[in-house]
């Protein structure tokens, strides 16, 4: 069968037969590289889509239906329209950092690219501290808000980016609580081991009540942490006009854009290598005649779908939910999920000790 | 031209005590409409807020003493736009009071029905516009869907859908469409289905409540000092609804409820408006079965001319009073016209209430505030 792994490995043997080591490792780089980007921007074009089109359908309406089938190639129209847009940059921005941040916001978002498994075998980078590479990396990309918040010169960006600084700082805890709670179950960081732990079943439907609950606040965590509704205090259009991008158009503007999405997609992509297995398929205890006919679905298809469905559950939020103020938003943090959290931990590890897990 | 160190030390922008001063509007999201506010702000807390107003002032008032008895009541049609038919039965009901113009029974009814449509088209818009304030954009859609009902029932009627001028002194322009029935039995019949759905999707939204109990309450004094009108003052305990208190056309037959709350906050506000629409499909209800037949407009002279003096008529638009006041000289124009609009005594009352609360919180008082500016401009 045609997998992602056989053409991988297809393609380093060609390049390590015909070039030098060095030379072979620099074309796979580049290889990398570029199919990095070419996701970045399929990935924009794709989930922008899908929010339009699932916003739609819960607000009964068609959505984006004019260029191209079905509207599938609105995003790619609305991209070009924005690459055509003048940048401006205010008079009274400081112009270094406020073209710079969008960069920055952006790099964020590649970075979390590496460690992740899209397919069996198919990882950029499966580095022994796979999670907390992720979550370490994940809290940089509040300074390219702040960046830009303060270099605008604009109060309503100062304001949004005061709020996501306190927001992501707090919502970083819950989420890495949360991770911590299959690390602890794992034994390991290294995200290929803990999709390997989920081989006779995800570690969501084990039946761990600790990891349930650590679930839904990884959910809840890491909607907080993308700035999506009903934590949309950055952005609170209603509130602050557009928050820390309230002077950025054009291209500049659309780089946050898309590095909201593909944000939302790695976390979605870690929750569901964390808590949905992976590319793992879904295997059930002893019924081996089910398990053989789920493993036929390629390991990519089943990491891709359960990303979508986490992304989807994320888009039904922010189109059900009104939007959370300041101090409570905090509040639901520091008083409520940090401390379940750190029980949820304590209860885990707990397990874990004893050994009644499975 | 700024340099990064200019930046750290410009302090132009900070009020006296390290306060950040932000410009609402005139072009702002949640201002729905070209109200300014200068808003004091130290950190997320509001300090002060000052409504500047003027930016869509059309001298509406000016304007009608230029015009003619039967000209005028187009012009307020622009005045507070969502209630555009009850600004028109306003102007009406005054002429009609100042010359003895004897309105038919179905002219009446008709004007009845269809100001109570204008009420839940416009409470329907302010749903939709309130939870976008709060954040929540799908209950707008679901707001219009049946608004739109209604403004197509107006577009038969009278072939505006948003500006009517159908109400003439004497009665109505035209006769009603012979669909009308019809279509407001259906309007009723949908609009009883769905409410639960903003009952499942806003109501009973636990965001939602916290986002607007307790916030912006406004005390059963100072709903009366300040001149609070319709569901603000209601949602204080204050019963103020003109229909009950001097009820014009034919209000004085129908049997309806004043939606009375007492926790003067947001939701209650919320709650006011989300109850007075069921009070209206009440209200139609008792009427679309019972249109009488006849003129739909009463006999008058050609030329309009009221008395020598003064005369004033008040009215329960969707917002609260509106009060007509009209100082005549006998001639076939105004003398002084003066209109008393809900919203601006409903705006002066949000330095009071938001005063102390967060940024998020002005957005839900001055939401359930319901202000449309033109009517607070004029």
């Amino acid at each position: 069968m045609l997998s992602l792994e056989s053409i991988t490995k297809t393609i380093q043997d060609w390049l390590f037969a015909k070039f030098t080591p060095q030379i072979a490792l620099t074309i796979e780089c580049v290889i990398v590289i570029l199919l990095c980007i070419t996701l970045f921007a399929v990935l924009g074009l794709v989930l922008v889509l899908l929010e339009r089109k699932v916003a739609a359908r819960i607000q009964i309406r068609l959505g984006p239906n004019r260029v191209g089938p079905g509207g599938i190639f609105q995003t790619a129209a609305d991209t070009l329209k924005l690459i055509m847009k003048e940048g401006l940059t205010p008079d009274a921005a400081d112009k270094f950092l406020f073209n710079l941040a969008p960069f920055v916001v952006m790099m964020v978002a590649m970075l979390l690219l590496a460690p992740i498994a899209f397919a069996k075998n198919f990882q950029i980078w499966d580095i022994n501290i796979g999670v907390l590479y992720v979550s370490s990396i994940s809290s940089l990309s509040v300074i390219g808000i702040l960046m830009a918040g303060w270099a605008s010169n604009n109060k309503y960006s100062l304001l949004g980016a005061m709020r996501s600084g306190a927001q992501i700082v707090s919502y970083e805890l819950s989420a890495g609580f949360a991770v911590l709670t299959i690390v602890v179950l794992t034994g390991s960081l290294q995200i290929s081991e803990i999709v390997a732990s989920q081989e006779n079943g995800w570690w969501l439907f084990k039946g761990h009540i600790p990891v349930i609950i650590a679930f839904v606040l990884y959910i809840i965590a890491v909607t907080a942490e993308t700035n999506r509704a009903p934590f949309d205090l950055a952005e609170a259009e209603s509130e602050l006009t557009a928050g820390f991008h309230t002077e950025y158009s054009g291209m500049k503007f659309a780089l946050f854009f898309l590095a909201e999405y593909i944000n939302i997609f790695i976390v979605c992509a870690i929750g569901a290598t964390l808590f949905l297995g992976g590319w793992m398929p879904l295997h059930i205890g002893h019924w081996k005649d089910f398990n053989h006919i789920m493993d036929y679905i390629p390991s990519s298809v089943w990491f891709m779908g359960k990303t979508f469905f986490l992304i989807f559950l994320i888009m039904w939020f922010r189109w059900t939910f009104p939007r959370l103020r300041v101090d409570q938003l905090l509040n639901l943090e520091w008083k409520y999920l940090l401390p379940i959290s750190l029980f949820n931990l304590l209860l885990v590890t707990v397990i874990a000790i004893m050994g009644w897990h499975f | 031209m700024y340099n990064q160190t200019e930046i750290i030390k410009d302090t132009t922008n900070l009020g006296p005590d390290g306060e950040l001063v932000v410009n609402m509007g005139p072009q702002h999201p949640a201002t729905h409409g070209v109200l300014h506010l200068v808003v004091t702000l130290n950190g997320e807390t509001i300090k002060k807020i000052e409504p500047h107003l003027g930016y869509i002032h059309r001298s509406i008032e000016k304007m009608c003493e230029s015009l003619t008895y039967r000209q005028f009541i187009y012009v307020t049609s622009r005045m507070d736009y969502l209630s555009s038919h009850i600004n028109n039965t306003a102007c009406a009901l005054l002429v009609e009071k100042g010359m003895q113009i004897e309105v038919p029974e179905r002219a009446k009814v008709v004007r009845t029905i269809l100001n109570e449509l204008t009420r839940i088209a416009s409470h329907e818009l302010w749903i939709g516009a309130m939870a976008m304030d709060l954040g929540a954009f799908t209950p707008f859609f679901y707001a219009f869907r049946e608004r739109e009902m209604i403004t197509d029932i107006m577009e038969d009627t009278c072939g505006a859908r948003l500006t009517m001028n159908y109400i003439v002194p004497g009665g109505l322009m035209y006769d009603i469409h012979p669909d009308f029935q019809t279509k407001v039995k259906a309007f009723v019949k949908q609009f009883k289905e769905k409410v639960t759905e903003y009952e499942d999707l806003v109501t009973g939204n636990v965001i939602f409540q916290s986002r607007t109990q307790g916030v912006g309450t406004l005390s059963y004094e100072d709903a009366i000092s300040y001149g609070c009108t319709g569901p603000v003052a209601r949602a204080s305990g204050v019963s103020c609804d003109m229909r009950k208190i001097a009820p014009y056309d034919a209000y004085d037959r129908v049997e309806f409820d004043e939606v009375i709350e007492t926790a003067g906050d947001s939701f209650a506000r919320y709650i006011v408006r989300v109850k007075e629409m069921n009070q209206s499909i009440r209200i139609i209800e008792q009427l679309i079965d019972n249109i009488p037949e006849g003129d739909f407009v009463g006999k008058t002279k050609n030329v309009l001319k009221l008395a020598k003096g003064e005369f004033y008529q008040r009215v329960e638009t969707a917002r609260g009073e509106l009060g007509v006041y009209i100082v005549s000289e006998g001639a076939t124009t105004p003398y002084r016209i003066k209109f008393r609009s809900p919203g601006f005594s409903n705006l002066s009352v949000l330095d009071h209430i938001a005063k102390g609360s967060k940024i998020g919180d002005l957005m839900a008082t001055m939401g359930t505030l319901d202000l449309v500016i033109p009517d607070i401009d004029r």
